[in-house]
């Protein structure tokens, strides 16, 4: 396949972006991704040029780091996965494709493709939790779990905290990582002693770090890669106003 | 050649652990707030250790190389954790599962730091189920277990394919809260470059900042690594991208052992390697081989054939499919340890039977199961599996069987440490898969999420006190002290050298070079005469890179090239040490298999006269290491001859 590929590179959080372009040759459809900018960095190197910055470490679809922008989707054209686990089959020789990194302000640019999400771990430093001491656990089999609770609470832990939802929102709002916590641990019994406090927290500071309001339009939903679901973001409204009621 | 004291406390063996924490020194709490704990590394070693000393009140810096601490290498485990609960009440008990852990490590690991694994094997699973990781349930409530290799068994927890993410999202919830509460201090996108020693004893680290490449400072009472394995000095290899040795490989430098470091783990199933641009393997969990018959073509005419696209795995009928772990390991059938099942895969291909485009891959087969359970339970247990095999693959695991080989997976091997954890250099310690303790020569599935969590949660807290109690009147120091700088400018010196090479060729292409030499000749099956070929290719290789790699943009900066440059420089040298490991034991045992050394049936032949040690290697100057023992005894275990048939 050969590409041409339109690149946001940025020298550090100060300066000013520009895309730069590029051009591919022999690219296997098999190839991933990612595997494909390693090519174009590896000829970079070769015209000593400088490889483009992108994140990247497990390379399968579960440590979240990853987050390409491509041709206007979080984590490209395919659905449910992730960048790295998305293969050039999915695009079509001589394509051209728009790489950016994730664009909200929340998450500021470090470099080319790289940005900052520390904001989700001072979302999780507010109460993603449950607070239990080390060594202060009861007995496993003490606390049953209907397995319906359990799969549903499964289904939220599942989130990677890539950062798609907020990238793919109008708004660059937060609610379907929050949720997604606040749903994995109020729906299990050992969650719910903390809940109300968990909800408020978490809100506040997902509004304090400056990610924008949920206007309903669900573009998280459908550009998650782990397939969260927006009734998450219903749970934890409810749960929200309870909180704030009583 | 001195012996190694690995500190084992006296007495019989289901009674040490208690023994020795009834009699440990420990801090008392104004003197906690004192004491400062460095910690490198925030997978399930790393986050669960600092959480528990900042509960416990100690001043604890935690590091990683990544953006958040969530995304620690752990994060990718997928199969399990296994603990002795008994609840599908199957006979296991403390004793089965040490039993079955020192067996698999084919009698090559410390019996007294494997019997006390096994003992708070299920804390870790009440732990964790208090701080709501959810693992899969019986319709009644309670939890649910599997079977994982090497055991009669089912006493594996898991969360779906994703039990590693679901145990560090619970330990990474225990530091967040800690965080918050400002006992641990976070230091991501920060890379470990140097420990830093004054009067023999751990007392820092230089670190690097990684967005602006600063060199840092910190000073530490004692300094715990659990930085992971160095499975990626096979550059493919199961590992994420960025795991590596170098934090290990600065302190083995530095005077802490090195521990058999040629026990690496070759994962039996893998998706195949299927161009050169690949940069990573991906595992396809152990787990699979519940319901997985793993199959080749009886004739190599079939075998041919597939690998021309002539026919599909559907094609063949059911008598010309071997089947060919069942055939020769009845007992375990598909859920041979995978040392085994890696030989077996091996040997089959190596004999003109394998199939797929490259011919290295068997079937992993789910037709049985799916007709006995239908389509949605297999779905259940394993769909992200499946998800993951498809988009890679582009094929449909539910309709025709998985391709699948073995690859590098685990290490072993590790930095040497005792009984408490540390390594020969005081107030140094080491956790998780950076350490070598626990697995001997093998590794049993679902072992390593228990090891990580057992160190991290219920070892580490306790023992290194046992140390701290007597540096309670050390004041915190300043770091303007000469072993800093001094340390502080060997990293310097190194970073420049690297940009200044300035040569022709990419660090990717070195590291593909080094894990061609290491998979061909330091892979599933060495030999004396191909281990003595890859420590020279190794050599030579690593004057290569000195001369010719070139490292574009500035060491001042975000500079991806430079991290991976230093990474790779430090395999460039533990390969050659793996190989010197490998020669140096004349035997096979467990993932270490020396053609040599076999029985007539192809198994591994130990050589327990000469060999029942662990091999703790001291650094010399490079290339030059001197071997230091610890004898293995055995005062429960009767040891045998490993059989799985
Ligand atoms: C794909 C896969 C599946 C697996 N499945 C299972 C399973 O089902 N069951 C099981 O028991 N085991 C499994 N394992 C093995 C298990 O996941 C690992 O052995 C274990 O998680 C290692 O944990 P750790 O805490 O020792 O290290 P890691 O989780 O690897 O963490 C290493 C940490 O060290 C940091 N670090 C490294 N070097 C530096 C440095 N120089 N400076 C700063 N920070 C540094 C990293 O940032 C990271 O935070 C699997 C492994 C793989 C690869
Ligand atoms: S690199 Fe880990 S999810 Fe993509």
């Amino acid at each position: 396949m050969r590409l041409t590929l339109k690149i946001w590179k940025q020298k550090d959080s100060h300066s000013k972006g520009k895309f730069v372009n590029y051009s591919l040759d022999a690219i296997s459809p098999n190839c991933s991704f990612l595997e494909m900018l390693d090519i174009l960095n590896e000829q970079l190197i070769r015209q000593n040029e400088e490889p483009v910055a992108f994140d990247h470490d497990c390379r399968e679809g579960i440590c979240g780091t990853c987050s390409l922008y491509i041709n206007g989707r979080p984590h490209g054209p395919d659905d449910a996965v992730t960048t790295c686990q998305l293969h050039m089959r999915k695009f079509k020789d001589g394509d051209i494709i728009v790489i950016e990194p994730w664009r909200a302000k929340p998450f500021p640019v470090v470099k080319d493709l790289i940005v900052d999400r520390s904001a989700f771990d001072k979302i999780i430093q507010e109460g993603g939790y449950i607070s239990v001491l080390t060594g202060g656990a009861a007995e496993a089999n003490q606390i049953l779990v209907s397995k319906t609770n359990a799969e549903l609470s499964m289904d939220a832990a599942a989130c990677i905290g890539c950062g798609a939802c907020v990238a793919a929102c109008k708004n660059a709002s937060a609610m379907l990582f929050v949720s997604a916590k606040v749903s994995h641990l109020g729906l299990l019994p050992q969650g719910r002693i903390e809940a109300k406090d968990r909800v408020k927290k978490m809100v506040a500071m997902m509004d304090t770090m400056g990610f924008g309001n949920c206007t309903n339009t669900y573009a998280c939903e459908a550009e998650c890669p782990k397939l969260i679901s927006r009734s998450n973001i219903a749970r934890m409204n409810r749960e929200f106003i309870c909180a704030k009621v009583i | 050649m001195a012996e190694l004291n690995a500190k084992i406390p006296s007495g019989p063996l289901a009674g040490k652990w208690t023994q020795y924490k009834d009699h440990q020194n420990l801090v008392n709490p104004t003197n906690k707030r004192k004491l400062d704990i460095i910690v490198i590394g925030t997978g399930l070693g790393g986050a669960s250790a600092a959480a528990s000393l900042g509960e416990m009140g100690f001043n604890v810096k935690i590091f990683c190389y990544q953006d958040s601490p969530r995304r620690a290498h752990s994060i990718a485990a997928q199969g399990g954790i296994n603990a002795a609960k008994n609840y599908p009440n199957d006979g296991d008990s403390i004793y089965r599962l040490f039993y079955d852990t020192i067996k698999g490590g084919d009698y090559r690991s410390r019996e007294s730091n494997v019997y006390r694994l096994a003992e708070v094997s299920n804390n870790i699973i009440d732990q964790c189920v208090a701080q709501g990781v959810p693992f899969a349930r019986e319709y009644g409530g309670s939890l649910e277990n599997r079977s994982f290799g090497g055991a009669l068994v089912s006493r594996t927890f898991f969360a779906r394919g994703q039990t590693g993410q679901q145990l560090l999202l619970g330990a990474y919830g225990a530091l967040s809260r800690q965080l918050k509460l400002g006992t641990v201090k976070l230091f991501n996108r920060h890379e470990m470059q140097d420990l830093v020693i004054i009067e023999g004893k751990a007392r820092g680290i230089i670190a690097r900042d990684l967005v602006n490449g600063k060199l840092e400072r910190h000073f530490g009472h004692a300094v715990v690594f659990a930085t992971g394995g160095y499975g990626n000095v096979f550059y493919l290899s199961t590992n994420a991208m960025g795991s590596n040795v170098s934090a290990c490989w600065q302190v083995f430098k530095k005077g802490a052992y090195f521990a058999n470091p040629c026990f690496t783990q070759i994962h039996p199933t893998c998706i195949p390697v299927h161009g050169d641009y690949q940069s990573k393997l991906t595992l396809m969990s152990e787990s699979l081989r519940n319901d997985g018959r793993i199959w080749v073509p009886k004739s190599k005419e079939d075998a041919e054939k597939h690998r021309k696209r002539l026919i599909k795995a559907k094609d063949i009928k059911e008598e010309d499919r071997d089947y060919y772990l069942e055939r020769r390991y009845p007992a375990y059938g598909n859920l041979v340890p995978r040392d085994v099942a890696s030989r077996a895969a091996k040997e089959r291909c190596d004999a003109g039977h394998g199939v797929g485009d490259t011919g290295l891959a068997v079937f992993l087969d789910f037709e049985e199961s799916i007709k006995r359970l239908g389509k949605h339970v297999i779905e259940e247990r394993y769909g992200n599996l499946f998800q993951m095999y498809e988009k890679i693959m582009d094929e449909n695991p539910y309709e025709n069987p998985m391709l699948i080989y073995p690859a590098a997976h685990y290490a072993m091997g590790g930095i040497w440490v005792d009984y408490e954890l540390m390594t020969t250099i005081p107030g140094l310690y080491a956790l998780g898969e950076a350490n070598f303790s626990d697995h001997g020569a093998n590794r049993l599935g679902a072992s390593a999420l228990m090891q990580g969590l057992a160190d991290g949660y219920f070892v580490l807290p306790y023992t290194i006190q046992n140390y701290l109690a007597g540096e309670i009147r050390i004041p915190r120091m300043a770091t303007d002290k000469p072993e800093f700088e001094e340390a502080e400018k060997r990293v310097k010196d190194r970073i420049r050298q690297l940009m200044e090479v300035k040569g022709n060729k990419s660090v990717d292409h070195f590291h593909k070079e080094l894990g061609k030499i290491m998979w061909e000749y330091v892979g599933m099956a060495r030999n004396e005469a191909g281990l003595k070929k890859a420590i020279e290719l190794i050599r030579a290789l690593r004057a290569e890179f000195w001369k010719d790699v070139r490292i574009p943009g500035s060491a001042d900066e975000l500079n991806p090239e430079l991290e991976k440059a230093g990474r790779v420089a430090d395999f460039l040298e533990m390969g050659e040490l793996l190989a010197f490991d490998a020669l140096n034991r004349n035997e096979s045992c467990g993932g270490h298999f020396r053609e040599e050394y076999q029985t007539n049936e192809g198994e591994c032949l130990r050589n327990d006269q000469d060999y029942m040690y662990v091999a703790a290697w001291e650094y010399l100057k490079e290339g030059e290491f001197q071997l230091h023992k610890e004898p293995l005894k055995y005062e429960e275990i009767e040891v045998k001859q490993r059989i799985y048939k």
